[in-house]
């Protein structure tokens, strides 16, 4: 077990998958560095250009190289740098990669991993700071995967590097320099949420950077008194459901927690899925629906926060 | 004035308001492996300087007129301020204040001020291309006699809109100008190596658009080129491009230190500034020392004037966010 940041634990896990799978090859803008956000970094000088492939801007063409790489033989890892550059690749992904073992019969597969960090990053403003998983959890063909912590981003990635379909990885940029304690080997299988305390009054489920802000609500002097059992679901698709259902069985009420924009966001899939399961109330929270804005009062409207966590988990327990 | 001194002046308060903006964003962002200052920086955020190029704003810009159309990149403050915007209202933008041309809402990545048909720097690394032509394509629809300038960097070229945007100019014969200010580096990345051919002018001569290589760390160059190209495409004759040669002097953004470039290449780049250069030249025509280092003077403090403003400025008001979101087309901007 050592400390490491989210990004080094991510380093870790792909450096050693490819020192196991000659197949994997990682490709994107600035790798030869280490990757902007250090994401990378040493892979480079250990796998040379071959493996740790440096591309021109080209987006679109860095997705649907790695859809011809990935039916050719190969498990390319993708790096968008951002997922608000990924919309520049987006038939390549959800066209191309999502639909091509179904659609081809299950003659080919696509086993990419392409890594696409959400979320808000302070002062990046409208461009930049974007949180879509839902839009990947909408589409067929694809494993959406939101890692919370360095030892989850460390287990997550090597889950998804042994994935059969392509899976959207989604890193959160206000994440890279987290520390926290990582056992290599441990295994973190895909589809699997983790349930981080449990408590009987209400459930709280969320991902990525939601997770840090639902554990700093609950050591707020404001939920005395109240005891959340809360989920990191990890995967989005497939979610467990299993896991939810049995939480909210016994609380009978769900708060879904997410940065994204509320509005059509997954925590209503989540929500309506519960409620039809068990009856039980829900409530979701998440950014409204504007674009984060550059000015730190525009942005803090679009993030989350204790407080505001705080106050849906009241109106949930009113309702 | 005479048209160097014009040049040469622009070109200054392009530089003052970089150098500072640079210092206003020391600790603005917790990125490149540095840590965020305690205090927050007055410019927050990713700032993407474009301190070496001056040279290609201002020798293109000094070319069009206030009706004209421009669209920038993440490295935009140069084209903006060229373009006739405002460095105060410009600086607010960049300290996120109220009283920015954005509202607080886009920054330095963004700026923009419509009313001098300065229509958006971009996150979006080619972004522009496809928006400065549809931009030309309803100036032609119009008949309106303005044109469009096009800034992209060297590594814009290797994305599809790239070809699609000068594809679409010349199919049908546009009025724009595309401008590939070419600093040789994009983010860490030599561009030389990431792409093939003979580079950008060879691939815009394969459609048939005319295109100028120009020094692009010399005014004159870039003002006697853009000249040349901006009239063929008044008079109707289509779509134009110019290779301006540059370098970007700082890291990426402000607060990138830049260690993956070769020190023996910055040092020579930072002896061909476009300042010094055009600072030469002015001497040789019999300029006076005192008469430029009057205008350096003058540049600096009409930035510190803008500086001063900006930290006295408000900060937007919550309710903003919820603003210029949505129009359903009954007459309420919301
Ligand atoms: C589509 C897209 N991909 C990647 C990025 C990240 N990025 C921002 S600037 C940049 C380098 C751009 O190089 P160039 O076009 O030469 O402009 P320069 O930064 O040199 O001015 C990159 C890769 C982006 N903003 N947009």
């Amino acid at each position: 077990m050592s400390t490491m940041s989210y990004a080094q634990a991510a380093c870790l896990a792909l450096q050693e998958v490819m020192r196991a799978d000659a197949n994997v090859v990682a490709l994107g803008e600035d790798l030869g560095r280490g990757g902007v956000f250090g994401q990378y970094r040493g892979l480079p000088q250990e796998f040379g250009p071959e493996r740790i492939i440096d591309t021109p801007i080209s987006e679109a063409n860095i997705m649907g190289a790695a859809v011809g790489m990935a039916l050719a033989g190969l498990r390319p890892v993708v790096e968008m740098r951002v997922i608000d550059f990924a919309l520049c690749a987006m038939d390549e992904i959800i066209n191309q990669a999502a639909k091509n073992r179904y659609m081809f019969g299950g003659q080919g597969r696509v086993p990419l991993v392409a890594r696409m960090p959400i979320g808000i990053w302070s002062a990046s403003a409208a461009q930049h700071s974007q949180s879509l998983e839902a839009w990947f959890a909408h589409m067929p063909g694809l494993v959406v995967v939101t890692p919370a912590t360095p030892q989850d981003n460390y287990g997550l990635l090597k889950s998804s590097l042994a994935s059969g379909d392509p899976v959207i990885y989604m890193e959160h940029k206000e994440l890279w320099g987290v520390e926290g304690e990582v056992t290599a080997g441990v295994e973190v299988p895909l589809g699997k949420a983790n349930v981080l305390c449990e408590g009987s009054d209400l459930t709280i489920v969320t991902w990525s950077r939601g997770v840090g802000v639902a554990l700093e609500a609950l050591s707020t002097k404001a939920f005395k008194g109240i005891r959340p059992e809360i989920i990191d679901l990890r995967t989005l698709w497939p979610w467990d459901r299993d896991a939810v259902f049995k939480s909210v069985a016994k609380t009978g009420r769900l708060l879904v927690v997410h940065e994204a924009v509320q509005v059509a966001g997954f925590g209503a899939e989540v929500a309506a899925s519960a409620a039809e399961a068990t009856g039980c109330k829900v409530r979701r929270l998440g950014s409204p629906r504007i674009p984060v804005g550059y000015a730190q009062v525009l942005e803090n409207e679009a993030r989350l926060s204790p407080a505001k966590i705080v106050a849906a988990a009241e109106a949930l327990l009113k309702q | 004035m005479n048209r160097l001194t014009e040049l040469y002046r622009l070109m200054r308060r392009i530089r003052a308001f970089e150098d500072a903006a640079e210092i206003a964003s020391q600790g603005g962002v917790a990125a490149w492996g540095l840590a965020a200052a305690a205090k927050p920086a007055l410019v927050r955020g990713p700032l993407h300087l474009s301190t070496g190029q001056e040279a290609v704003a201002a020798g293109v810009c000094l070319n069009l007129v206030r009706e004209d159309l421009l669209t920038s990149t993440h490295r935009g403050h140069g084209h903006t301020l060229a373009k006739g915007a405002d460095p105060t209202k410009m600086m607010c933008e960049l300290f996120g204040r109220a009283s920015g041309y954005n509202k607080g809402k886009g920054g330095s990545m963004h700026i923009a001020d419509f009313s001098v048909g300065m229509l958006g720097a971009n996150g979006v690394v080619a972004a522009g291309i496809p928006i400065a032509t549809g931009a030309a394509h309803a100036l032609k629809i119009r008949k309106q006699p303005h044109i469009v300038a096009c800034f992209f960097g060297d590594g814009a070229a290797n994305r599809g809109p790239f070809l699609e945007g000068l594809n679409w100019a010349q199919v049908f014969k546009l009025p724009i100008l595309f401008v590939c200010e070419d600093n040789r580096i994009s983010a860490t990345t030599p561009t030389g190596p990431m792409t093939a051919g003979e580079g950008v002018s060879a691939r815009a001569q394969a459609l048939a658009i005319p295109s100028i290589k120009v020094d692009g760390n010399d005014v004159e160059a870039v003002d006697a080129a853009s000249k040349q190209l901006t009239a063929e495409i008044r008079a109707g004759g289509g779509p134009r491009f110019l290779h301006a040669v540059t370098y970007r002097f700082k890291g990426h953004v402000s607060v990138d230190p830049g260690t993956y470039r070769d020190p023996v290449e910055v040092a020579a780049a930072l002896k061909l500034d476009p300042l010094i250069v055009a600072r030469g030249k002015l001497l040789k025509q019999g300029i006076s020392a005192t008469a430029i280092d009057a205008i350096d003077t003058e540049a600096k403090d009409e930035i510190e004037r803008a500086l001063a403003v900006a930290e006295a400025a408000p900060w937007p008001d919550v309710a903003s966010a919820y603003e210029d979101i949505l129009d359903t087309g009954a007459g309420v901007w919301q």
